[in-house]
C-alpha cells in the first residue's frame, strides 16, 4: 500500500505536495470502502440468490415481485429492516446486547483484508494471511455467544451456546485441512499460496490436483467450513423448528441485519479461502493473467476469482437446501470423531508426499516424465 | 509491515463505523413506542418464566477445554508448515511424533467418553422387567 502510494505521488503531479502518509491512509480507506460496498452488496444479492435457489430446489418460484425477477428484493428488505422498530428487551444486558452485532460484523468484515481478489488485488497482503483469517473469524464466536447470553432469552442462550460449541469444534478441522496449501507454498500469505499454484495449463497446478491427500483435504475443508458458518446440514444453533431462530431471536430491525450480513460475509470468506488455497485462486485456466498488461490482468484475474468463489457459494447453497439437519450429538461426533482424526492423518499424508517427491505434485511428476 | 497492519485497523474502524452509522440512520427513521409487553422476553407467546441465566450443561465446558488444547496445537503447527519444505525429514519426524502424541490424547478422550454429547452420568441399575 505504501509503495503504491509512493508511485501514485510521483506519477500524479497534482498531489506532489501531499504528505505520503495522507495518501497511504486515503488509499487504505478507499480500499476498505470498496470492500465494504462489496460485502454489503454480496449480503443483499446473496440473500436473493439464496431464496431463488431455495425456491428452485423446493419447486416454487421464490421472490419475483420487486423489480425484474425480484432482483430488487434485497433493497426492499434493507429498507424494511432500516424502518423497523429496534427493540431491546427490558431484561437484556443492554451493553453486551448492543456490542454483539459490532463484534460479529467487524469479525466477518475484517477477514476481507487479506483475500487475494486478483493479481496484486489485496487490500493488505499480510505475511500471516491464512492465520489472520482464522483468528479474526473467531471474533464471530465471541459476538454470537455475547448475543445469546445478553438477550436473557432461553432460546437465544441455547442457540448461542450451541453455536459456540459447534464453531470451536469445527475450527480445528478447518485449521488443519487448510494447512496442506501452506505446506506446499511454504508461506502463510494468501497471494503466495495462489502464486504457488500457477503453471501447467493453469488447472493442474491447482492444489486440488497436487496429490490425493490435497484432493481429499479440499472436501474436508469444505465440509468443516460449511459447519463453521452454520449452514444447514449443520445449522442446529439456529434450528427454526426447535430454537425459533437461535442466538438472534431477540434482535430486530437493523441490528438483526448485521448478523445476517455477517453470515453472508462468512460464506464468501469461506468460499474465497477455498478458492485461494485449493482451486488456484485468481489463476486463469490455460492462460497466464500475470503476463497481460497491468489493468487487464487485474480485471481478468478478479473476474476469474469471483466466478470460482461464487460457484463455491452456490454449491454451499445447494448443499444447504438438499440435506436434512444433523442432531446436536451427531454434529459433535462428526467433528471430533471423524473430521479431526482424518485431518490430522491427512496432514501427515501431505507432508510425507512432499518429503518423498520433493514438493512435486502428480501433474508435475507426469509432466517431468513426458519431458 | 506497519502499514500492512494499519490497513487492518482501518478495516476494523470502518466496519464498526458502518454499524454505528446504520444504527443511527435507523434510529432517525424508525417508530418508537415501546410497551411493557413488547419489551418482555420472547417465549413463544407464553408469559416468560424466570431468568434464563441458569446453570448449564457441563458438556459445553468440556468441549471448550478440548478445543483449547487442540487449537493451541493447530497454532503450533502453522509455523511448522511454513518451514517444512526447507527442513525436510527432521520436520516430518518431529511433526509425526507431535501428532501421534496428540492423537493418543484424542484416543484417551474418546475412550473416556468425553467426545460423546449425550452421556449418562451414572449407571442406574435396571429395574425388574427391563433389560
Amino acid at each position: 500500500m505504501e509503495a503504491l502510494a509512493r508511485s501514485l505521488v510521483s506519477a500524479v503531479p497534482a498531489i506532489a505536495g501531499v504528505p505520503l502518509w495522507t495518501v497511504t491512509l486515503l488509499m487504505m480507506v478507499l480500499s476498505a470502502a470498496v470492500l465494504l460496498a462489496f460485502a454489503l452488496t454480496f449480503g443483499g444479492l446473496g440473500s436473493y440468490v439464496l431464496r431463488k435457489v431455495a425456491g428452485d430446489i423446493q419447486v416454487r418460484i421464490g421472490p419475483n415481485r420487486v423489480g425484474p425477477y425480484g432482483l430488487l428484493q434485497f433493497l426492499a428488505d434493507g429498507a424494511k429492516l432500516l424502518l423497523k422498530e429496534d427493540i431491546i428487551p427490558a431484561k437484556a444486558d443492554r451493553f453486551l446486547f448492543i456490542l454483539a452485532p459490532y463484534l460479529v460484523f467487524v469479525g466477518s468484515f475484517a477477514a476481507f483484508v487479506v483475500l487475494p481478489f486478483g493479481v496484486g488485488l489485496t487490500a493488505s497482503d499480510l505475511n500471516i494471511g491464512v492465520y489472520y483469517v482464522m483468528a479474526v473469524t473467531s471474533l464471530v464466536v465471541v459476538g454470537i455467544l455475547m448475543a445469546g447470553w445478553a438477550s436473557n432469552n432461553k432460546w437465544a442462550l441455547l442457540g448461542g451456546m450451541r453455536a459456540a460449541a459447534q464453531i470451536v469444534s469445527y475450527e480445528i478441522p478447518v485449521g488443519m485441512a487448510i494447512m496442506p496449501a501452506v505446506l506446499i507454498a511454504g508461506s502463510l500469505s494468501l497471494q503466495d499460496i495462489v502464486r504457488s499454484q500457477g503453471g501447467l495449463l493453469g488447472i493442474f497446478g491447482w492444489n486440488l490436483f497436487h496429490n490425493p491427500f490435497t484432493f481429499f483435504s479440499f472436501f474436508l475443508y469444505f465440509t468443516a467450513a460449511q459447519a463453521e458458518t452454520n449452514q444447514t446440514p449443520f445449522d442446529i444453533p439456529e434450528a427454526e423448528s426447535e430454537l425459533v431462530s437461535g442466538y438472534n431471536v431477540e434482535y430486530s430491525g437493523i441490528r438483526y441485519a448485521f448478523f445476517f450480513l455477517a453470515e453472508f460475509g462468512d460464506m464468501f470468506v469461506v468460499a474465497a479461502l477455498a478458492t485461494a488455497c485449493f482451486l488456484g485462486g485468481w489463476h486463469v485456466p490455460f492462460f497466464r493473467a500475470e503476463a497481460l498488461p497491468a489493468l487487464w490482468g487485474n480485471l481478468l484475474s478478479l473476474a476469474v476469482f469471483l466466478i470460482k468463489a461464487f460457484a463455491l457459494v452456490l454449491v454451499m447453497m445447494w448443499v444447504r437446501w438438499t440435506l436434512p439437519r444433523l442432531r446436536v450429538d451427531q454434529l459433535m461426533r462428526m467433528s471430533w470423531k471423524y473430521l479431526v482424526p482424518l485431518t490430522f492423518v491427512n496432514l501427515l499424508g501431505v507432508s510425507l508426499w512432499l518429503l518423498i517427491f520433493k514438493g512435486k505434485g502428480i501433474p508435475a511428476l507426469i509432466a517431468s516424465l513426458i519431458g | 509491515m506497519l502499514t500492512e497492519f494499519a490497513t487492518v485497523l482501518v478495516f476494523i474502524v470502518l466496519g464498526a463505523a458502518t454499524v454505528a452509522l446504520m444504527l443511527g440512520v435507523s434510529r432517525l427513521l424508525q417508530p418508537r413506542n415501546p410497551t411493557a409487553v413488547k419489551l418482555s422476553t420472547y417465549e413463544c407467546g407464553e408469559v416468560p418464566f424466570g431468568s434464563s441465566w441458569v446453570q448449564f450443561n457441563i458438556r459445553f465446558y468440556v468441549i471448550a477445554l478440548i478445543f483449547i488444547i487442540f487449537d493451541v496445537e493447530v497454532a503450533l503447527l502453522y509455523p511448522w508448515a511454513v518451514v517444512f519444505q526447507r527442513l525436510g525429514l527432521l520436520a516430518f519426524v518431529e511433526a509425526f511424533i507431535f501428532i501421534v502424541i496428540l492423537l493418543a490424547g484424542l484416543a484417551y478422550l474418546w475412550k473416556e467418553g468425553d467426545l460423546d454429547w449425550v452421556r449418562t452420568m451414572q449407571e442406574t441399575p435396571p429395574r425388574k422387567g427391563e433389560r
